[in-house]
């Protein structure tokens, strides 16, 4: 191959390519070609629309001179932009670290099951996620119902008083919590699931002669196999979480008083229902630095795996 | 004449072409329409409602040889704003929209200026609602139509066995089907319902009144701090919280009321309050006659014993919430001469009488002089239950939008934000002073102002 890593014939054999030739030959060439489907792609879909978002934000609320950072200067000073952010931690950290535990668990549940059975319980067990979460929220908001909550007529039953499910600030938190939980903890299962029949079955046996109790085998061969699944899919899921709109939509419409909303529900809220889209997309965009917080220090650590491992 | 001898070729050529002229003049020649107008309205809740608006634009297409093309944009998941902002960013889509209450204010520099038409129609049919003016004429001039379909005012519905039995309170007596107050009527004021909501939350039929961050919400208390004179920001836009002892008289008044309310009222939204009274578990709501309509198809023992009638009046007077949509045109729409005609023409006596009947009496025309439209007095049972649902002249009473008079790129923001029932939440549902509250909605204003 020549020193300028072209794919080029021997020159003997071939008149003289012009510079355009030389050009295409290159490696270097062809790989940029070959990328650019995705490159147009990244630059459509992702870059114009966030380059987009942030000249938004730094535009007036009529939308017709720069107010550059004043967008952000006033959610800074906003208490109920700080109650937003809180709101959307706790709900975000809380659901995923609930589904994660739920969904190890119930992973393990179904990897001890024989084979043939284990296949119903694993598509039942999907239904949540395969539902549109807008459509099962729905479901959950009629069993939450402020007046006619069939969860309230069950406990009635028992003679447990109603619950206010959604007009009392920390029920409706849980509230929101609990649909979250319940419709991505089969993910997180599907996920675990599957790194758990990757674990290789010698590493156990070896335990098992060494006389390893339950608890040993799962701390000590089971969760540093999973390390790195875990950390992807609580990474993607915190991403997903932090940036859900439809069930607080759908359940609280933040409230109440607020205490609901997360980024992407008090973005609507400002953006499009007062008419103030410059501060819509400040609000979101505030998701940016804490989501790079969580992705760093996560993705952080898989590296370091990585390179131990190699 | 030789050299101008046809060829086969120019032959089938000259007569392609005569074809194609024919065929391209046909619907000049013929009397097609020339003219397209893409019109947006809003999706009405009521079925017949959509017919009533596509029949009437037909009929003003045959008229005047237009093409009007209507489409139908719900309002459920705000799909009516999102298509909104989105025609305002990419300056295309339809030449008319339906523009729901703080709408016209927010994109008032996209939209032509209509005051030709309103003259004229002020002209034939007098003042239109003032909180109709507050919100379509944006400095100084009218930047869109008040709409008939979609327009709803929100006065009381009561069950009339309820409110006698609990509350001792005839209320058909005090308001009956006539242009005419009754007995006691002058003495429907805020003291008198809260009294009245004391007694009927006693007897397990309390009102239904929501105060959660949805419309109906909003707007009744709006309403409440409205008749109390109790504004929270002038008209330039500065708050006015701080020593203002009628907004103080105002909430101490929504703060009684509001303990006699369910517990879960904070998260009703606007469905909520209907099922309320659907159900036979409330006395009383805050709603268009679209409560009864279902009431009178789900349970009609409930349905005939429900009444409308005006708010209850306070020290400044007598105020109705009122939740209009206006008819506006975009300023890239390339046919804004027939546009106008057509919203002249939809706008007219004739065309929103058509519209509030085939509503059901839902719709309230934006003219005081059109409240007299014959369904409201016929629609039943009880036949006259929604005579007093548009503003009569015996009602003494004034629409109000909440938040005004504060410029509406500020209102439209406390509006949404619900800062009204947020405050009263402050002080029943989290135990803060009335002081601690107001000085939370005076920062909360002030961050509005800030921003513009």
């Amino acid at each position: 191959m020549p020193a300028d890593g072209t794919l080029a014939a021997p020159v003997s054999a071939a008149p003289r390519a012009s510079s355009l030739q030389r050009l295409a030959r290159r490696r270097s060439t062809i790989a940029f070609v070959m990328t650019l489907p995705l490159i147009a792609v990244i630059a459509g879909l992702v870059a114009y629309p966030a380059g987009y978002a942030i000249y938004l934000s730094m535009l007036n609320r009529r939308m017709d001179e720069f107010a550059w950072f004043l967008n952000y200067e006033i959610l800074v000073e906003s208490e109920t932009f700080w109650l937003v952010v809180w709101q959307s931690c706790l709900f975000a950290v809380t659901a995923v670290v609930l589904k994660a535990l739920i969904g190890f668990w119930l992973a393990h549940m179904l990897h001890h099951i024989p084979t043939k059975g284990q296949r119903k319980w694993r598509g039942m067990l999907l239904v949540p996620w395969v539902i549109p979460p807008a459509l099962s929220t729905l479901g959950w908001w009629w069993m939450f119902d402020p007046t006619y909550s069939s969860i309230n007529w069950l406990l009635a039953i028992i003679a447990v008083p109603p619950v206010p499910w959604l007009g009392e600030p920390w029920w409706a938190r849980v509230s929101v919590i609990i649909v979250n939980v319940w419709y991505g903890a089969p993910f997180f299962m599907i996920m675990y699931l599957a790194a758990l029949k990757s674990v290789p079955e010698q590493l156990y046996e070896a335990a098992a002669i060494d006389g390893a109790t339950g608890w040993q085998r799962l701390r000590y061969v089971t969760l540093p196999m999973m390390r790195n699944i875990i950390s992807i899919t609580v990474l993607f899921s915190l991403i997903v979480t932090f940036a859900n709109y439809d069930i607080v939509r759908v359940l609280t419409n933040g409230g109440p008083r607020d205490l609901t909303h997360l980024f992407a529900t008090y973005a609507f809220q400002v953006g499009i229902l007062s008419g103030n889209i410059p501060r819509g997309a400040a609000v979101s965009l505030f998701m940016l630095p804490l989501l790079a917080v969580f992705a760093f220090f996560i993705l952080r650590g898989v590296t370091r795996r990585n390179k131990e491992m190699a | 004449m030789a050299g101008k001898d046809l060829s086969r070729r120019a032959v089938l050529g000259a007569g392609a072409g005569v074809v194609a002229a024919g065929t391209l003049s046909a619907p000049a020649v013929f009397g097609q329409p020339t003219t397209t107008i893409r019109c947006g309205f809003w999706d009405h809740w009521v079925p017949a409602g959509n017919e009533a608006m596509r029949r009437l634009c037909a009929q003003w297409g045959e008229r005047n040889r237009a093409n009007v093309v209507v489409d139908f944009i719900t309002s459920v998941g705000n799909q009516n704003l999102l298509t909104i902002n989105a025609q305002a960013q990419s300056r295309s889509g339809h030449d008319i929209l339906s523009f729901p209450t703080w709408e016209p204010a927010a994109h008032q520099r996209l939209l032509v200026p209509v005051d030709d038409v309103m003259q004229r129609l002020t002209a034939k049919y007098g003042p239109v609602t003032p909180a109709a003016e507050y919100l379509g004429k944006q400095g100084g001039r009218w930047v869109a139509i008040p709409a008939v379909s979609g327009t709803q005012l929100k006065p009381a519905c009561v069950r009339l066995d309820l409110m006698q039995q609990h509350a001792g309170l005839d209320m058909r007596a005090m308001w009956p089907a006539e242009d005419r107050a009754g007995p006691g009527a002058d003495q429907w004021n805020w003291e008198t319902f809260a009294r009245a909501a004391e007694a009927c939350n006693r007897a397990g039929f309390p009102f239904g009144l929501p105060m959660g961050s949805f419309t109906d919400a909003v707007d009744w208390l709006g309403a409440l701090f409205t008749s109390y004179g109790a504004n929270v920001m002038d008209e330039r836009g500065n708050p006015t919280v701080r020593g203002n002892a009628k907004l103080r008289a105002a909430v101490e008044m929504a703060v009684r009321i509001s303990r006699q309310l369910p517990n879960d009222v904070w998260a009703w939204d606007d469905a909520a309050n209907n099922r309320a009274l659907i159900s036979g578990r409330s006395a009383l709501i805050f709603n268009p006659p679209s409560a009864w309509v279902s009431a009178r198809r789900d349970n009609p023992a409930v349905g005939a014993q429900c009444w409308t009638l005006p708010v209850p009046s306070g020290p400044e007077g007598r105020f109705v919430g009122y939740l209009p949509y206006f008819w506006g045109i975009w300023n890239f729409s390339r046919v804004q001469g027939p546009a106008k005609e057509l919203l002249e023409f939809l706008s007219d006596r004739a065309s929103a009488e058509a519209q509030t009947s085939t509503s059901a009496g839902y719709d309230i025309p934006p003219f005081i002089s059109m409240n007299d439209f014959q369904v409201w007095a016929t629609e039943g049972p009880p036949v006259g239950t929604v005579y007093n649902y548009p503003i009569r002249a015996h009602h003494n009473a004034r629409t109000s939008v909440a938040f005004a008079p504060a410029p509406p790129q500020m209102a439209v923001q406390a509006y949404n934000q619900a800062l009204n029932t947020k405050l009263i939440a402050r002080i029943v549902q989290a135990n803060e002073t009335v002081d601690q509250a107001l000085a939370w909605l005076e920062r909360e204003l002030n961050t509005i102002r800030r921003g513009g």
